[in-house]
């Protein structure tokens, strides 16, 4: 039984690192329709910028409160940047293009901003610092649950919270809402549509970053190729949950996690991989709406 | 007239999501007939043009053909559009959607595809099955580009042509397939009063070979000289029908039209 | 012609960039001897390359717009030099005859290794051509073409290993088998709009490397299969040089069968099929072509060519293993069709030259090669979606007479 509970948590766990790249996808899927690709890789970039400026942190002696904060914000602000800027260069000019040609330059730039990476710092796998310590309280439940899970599980819940009040509340969350309904209308009614999708590659970026974070703490490394999987795995969540749906990314990303972990544990840790890549798969040939998408009937 | 029609509609219902855009609709095409199908934008008609060629699948209802030729009776509900196609139903689409990046005769010649069956051996080796069939396919494409008046800009991109030659180059397209019911979705919309003329005379040239055409038009003038009947349509129902001196005086379709730049008094 | 306005912009987008890179580019930390190394040579090395890039940039999309208002008046298309060469049949044919004579004195003009080195070159043509079918023409993008790849590779090794069959008798089983395997997941995906496709293209590449690299007692793992026997000619021994002279002549050969084939192919009813699917598939089925069974036929006929070079890669390193099919060699091949221009095969020949042949003989870049392939793949789509040579319509013959107008550029 505690290895079942033991599972659940480790799926819980998974399932909202997925959740925060998920948003990613289906923002800017509701948005412009197009699969952003490099989101992955934005993903990385957080990882990485995070690493970067906590291990400097911590080698001139900064406070592991400081070193948090500080390596949270850059990650996110950075992170942010870069999904304002890979918009403005690969997709915004492709904007009116063939439907093919976004989707090949989004591609393109996840391999540009991987080898980036690699080139810029290190092919190697390298160890994160530890930022999240092991509470005292957690030690009697410690064979179920870690730390760190609990750490990921309750920022995940809080971010949840305050984007659905930026979207629900907020100028720009209605502007976004708008937007996803009907882009030409949005125009009409005077929305600045530019605005509004750089706003989206920046919220999903900043999502991302803060998983990015979360996730290099709790498994002690990073390289430059972790955004490739995680990508297809956040990308295979949001299209469980039906493309398109805030609260369906949320959903597909728990349901892929404690699919992963379960079928990790019982069945064999060798084929982790397949187990999400085949569910992808399926999904799509079966249910390509997701689960809490609306299967739409192209205007003709 | 009901025991001879081609085209036999009743009680067909498309929904989306919440909006009902076709509410129980009844129709009927008889052959050799020119039926034009009126009503103001977002009436659906459109809409009901989508659920006959199998584009959208109806939410309920039923859509028969009879075959002229044959006399063989088909349900066409659920049935993919390639499959509706082959059976003898073609259209023109409101928003043209012509392959923009081949010629005006390869976009005819894309209209043969279903009367043409050569595949990738025939393609490889270019027997003389093939080959025969490929100089049908030209000379075929070429002689409706001549009946609609487009032969000289056989190799011209079909992009570069005006918004005229546009729309009977998608009529052409629909023509090669060869269909016996023609659906003609605003054939005349942002031609000048030549051109209009011109499609009046292919219309009817059309009609003369033996097709039936169902007809969605605004330009009421062009509707009232060229149909046998009329159907009116608002907010996804039927609203009238008849012949087009019964539809000028009909109350609700002058209601229905009211505030409408081009009501059918201008006729 | 650049005007100071323009080369603010380019500035504030350069400081742009050295803001954007500064951790990335400028900090290195080592975490195990806890140092920090400041590259402030970097940050120059940006700031310089994004204001020459953005200025350059700036400069191509002015000269695009003018020549766009130039042809709107003389709505004639002037058709690049490499173009009008291909048109005029002379020229055209007299170069394939020199092209040709060159490729099959190749072996004996230079070293082994260069012929080793262009039959590499060539595979990848022959690849791209695959693809080319599938992407260029069809327009289904397939991230997944490395998969098909793998399994002729993986057929040959295998069918060798357990039955002992030959090369040739594999060549064709192998790309059958690939065939057969894009049928299987072609039906039930090409039903899907196009990015979904590639999603799942892309995870059913993944799935078949991970399979490859897991089920040890079906594939060997990731140490793969070696000793797999190089193609045999008539039971006639042959030196390992002999024997890579041979396996240069044989891509020669499948590549002018190749061209021959998917040349046929473009220029016929299922080619023009395919290219009017790429366009609008709406109007497509309106028009009565099945989607679905077009598609397949598209998709299978790209995994059939590559199913075959796999049988031939496996043969040619007589080693193969899971890592030489990772989705950076489907970039690696979408990378060649998309610079050298979509549904243009000389285009992909010349593509599959530069991305191949460039970094293997420029070392120094063959570092920066994925970084360019990345590059190249965003670049191509917004300057030049085309193609270094793009795609031409041809014209036809009706009633047995030619048409006046000529060839038009497909832009
Ligand atoms: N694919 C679709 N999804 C949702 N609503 C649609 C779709 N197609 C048509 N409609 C709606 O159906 C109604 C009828 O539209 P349409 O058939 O295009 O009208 P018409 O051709 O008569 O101008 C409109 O309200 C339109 O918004
Ligand atoms: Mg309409």
């Amino acid at each position: 039984m505690d290895y079942f509970i033991e599972l659940f948590c480790s799926g819980l766990t998974r399932g909202s690192i997925y959740a925060l790249i998920a948003l990613g996808y289906t923002m800017v899927y509701g948005i412009i329709g197009l699969i952003n690709f490099a989101h992955g890789e934005i993903y990385m970039i957080g990882a990485f910028t995070s690493f970067i400026v906590a291990t400097v942190l911590s080698i001139y002696g900064f406070p592991l409160a400081a070193i948090v904060v500080v390596a949270g914000v850059a990650a996110a602000i950075w992170s942010s940047a870069y999904g304002y800027t890979v918009e403005k260069i690969a997709y915004k000019p492709l904007r009116h293009a063939p439907r093919l040609a976004p989707l090949i330059s989004a591609i393109g730039m996840s391999i540009l901003l991987q080898n980036y990476v690699l080139l810029a710092q290190t092919s190697d796998f390298l160890p994160f610092p530890e930022l999240i310590p092991e509470f005292s309280f957690v030690e009697p439940i410690a064979h179920i649950i870690g730390s760190s899970d609990i750490v990921i599980l309750l920022t995940t819940t809080v971010v949840m919270l305050a984007l659905t009040f930026l979207i629900k509340f907020t100028r720009i969350g209605k502007a976004m809402r708008a937007t996803a309904q009907d882009r030409t209308m949005a125009l009409l009614v005077g929305i600045n549509v530019d605005r509004v999708i750089s706003a989206t590659f920046i919220i999903g970026s900043a999502l991302a970053a803060i998983g990015g974070l979360l996730i290099a703490s709790h498994i002690g490394q990073i390289n430059f190729a972790i955004g490739f999987i995680a990508g297809i795995k956040a990308f295979t969540a949001a299209v469980l949950g039906g493309i398109g749906s805030i609260p369906g990314a949320v959903l597909g990303s728990l349901i892929l996690g404690l699919t992963e972990s379960f079928a990790t544990g019982y069945i064999s840790s060798d084929y982790e991989d397949v187990f999400a890549f085949s569910l992808l798969v399926l999904i799509l040939i079966f249910k390509p709406s997701g689960l809490l998408g609306k299967a739409e009937t192209k205007k003709v | 007239m009901m025991n001879k029609s081609i085209l036999e509609v009743s009680g067909l219902t498309m929904d989306f999501g919440g909006i009902r855009a076709l509410d129980r609709l009844d129709l009927d095409v008889g052959p050799k007939e020119i039926v034009a199908l009126i009503g103001p934008n977002g009436a659906g008609k459109t809409t009901f043009f989508n659920c006959l060629t199998g584009i959208y699948l109806p939410s309920a209802g039923d859509i028969r053909l009879v075959s002229p030729q044959t006399g063989k009776q088909s349900r066409l509900n659920g049935l993919k559009p390639n499959k509706i196609t082959k059976k003898g139903v073609a259209r023109t689409f409101q928003n043209i959607r012509l392959f923009s990046q081949m010629t005006v005769l390869e976009n005819v010649m894309i209209g043969r595809h279903c009367r043409t069956s050569s595949l990738i051996l025939g393609a490889i080796l270019r027997t003389r099955r093939t080959r025969k069939e490929e100089q049908e396919t030209i000379d075929k494409s070429y002689d409706i580009l001549e009946k609609v008046g487009l032969s000289e800009q056989a190799n011209e991109f079909a992009s570069n042509l005006s918004y005229g030659a546009q729309r009977r180059l998608e009529i052409a397209r629909a023509l090669a397939t060869e269909p016996f019911l023609l659906l003609l979705d605003e054939p005349a919309a942002g031609m000048n009063p030549q051109e209009t003329a011109d499609l009046v005379t292919l219309i009817l040239q059309i009609r003369d070979e033996g097709h039936a055409i169902l007809l969605i038009e605004h330009d009421m003038k062009l509707v009232m000289s060229l149909s046998d009947r009329i159907f009116v349509m608002d907010y996804g129902k039927k609203i009238a029908q008849g012949a087009p001196a019964e539809i000028r005086v009909n109350r609700a379709v002058i209601k229905a039209y009211l505030g409408e730049d081009e009501g059918p008094d201008n006729a | 012609m650049i005007t100071v306005k323009e080369v603010k912009r380019s500035l504030l987008v350069s400081l742009w960039f050295v803001f954007l890179t500064f951790p990335l580019m400028v900090i290195k930390v080592n975490p195990y001897e806890r140092t920090v190394s400041w590259r402030w040579r970097n940050m120059v090395y940006v700031a310089i390359g994004t204001f020459v890039i953005t200025l350059l940039a700036k400069a191509w999309f002015a000269r695009k717009e003018k020549r766009m208002a130039r042809q709107q008046d003389s709505c004639h298309l002037r058709l690049p030099i490499i173009q009008r060469i291909l048109q005029k049949p002379g020229y055209r044919n007299s170069l394939a005859v020199f092209l040709l004579g060159a490729a099959l004195a190749f072996p004996h003009l230079f070293s082994t290794y260069q012929a080793n080195i262009m039959t590499t070159a060539l595979m990848y043509i022959v690849l791209g051509l695959g693809l080319n079918i599938v992407v260029g023409v069809a327009g289904l993008l397939d991230l997944g073409y490395v998969a098909f790849y793998a399994v002729g590779a993986y057929s040959y090794a295998l069918l060798n290993l357990h039955f002992d069959l030959g090369f040739w008798t594999v060549l064709p089983i192998g790309g059958l088998l690939a065939a057969l395997f894009g049928v299987l997941l072609g039906f039930p995906v090409l039903r899907l709009r196009g990015d979904y496709l590639a999603i799942v293209t892309l995870g059913f590449g993944e799935i078949i490397r991970l399979i490859l690299e897991n089920w040890n007692a079906f594939s060997k793992g990731p140490s793969g299969i070696s000793n797999i026997p190089r193609p045999g000619f008539f039971g006639l021994e042959m030196s390992l040089d002999q024997a890579m002279i041979y396996m240069y002549y044989l891509m020669i050969g499948l590549l002018l069968v190749t061209i021959f084939v998917v040349n046929r192919l473009q220029d016929s009813r299922l080619g023009r099929a395919w290219l009017a699917l790429r366009e609008d598939e709406i109007a497509c089925q309106a028009m009565g072509i099945d989607k679905t069974r077009t598609k397949l036929i598209a998709f299978s006929l790209g995994a059939f060519w590559a199913g075959l070079i796999g049988v031939i890669f496996a043969a040619k390193t007589t080693f193969v293993n899971p890592a030489s099919f990772t989705f950076m060699e489907s970039a690696i091949i979408l990378s060649i069709v998309v610079l050298g221009g979509m549904g243009s095969i000389v285009g992909v020949i010349l593509g599959a030259l530069i991305l191949v042949l460039l970094p293997e003989y420029l070392r120094a870049l063959s570092e920066y090669r994925m970084l360019a392939f990345g590059a190249i793949l965003v670049a191509m789509m917004i300057f030049k979606p085309e193609g270094l040579i793009a795609n031409v319509r041809r014209s036809y013959c009706y009633h047995g007479k030619k048409s006046n107008t000529a060839l038009k550029n497909d832009e």
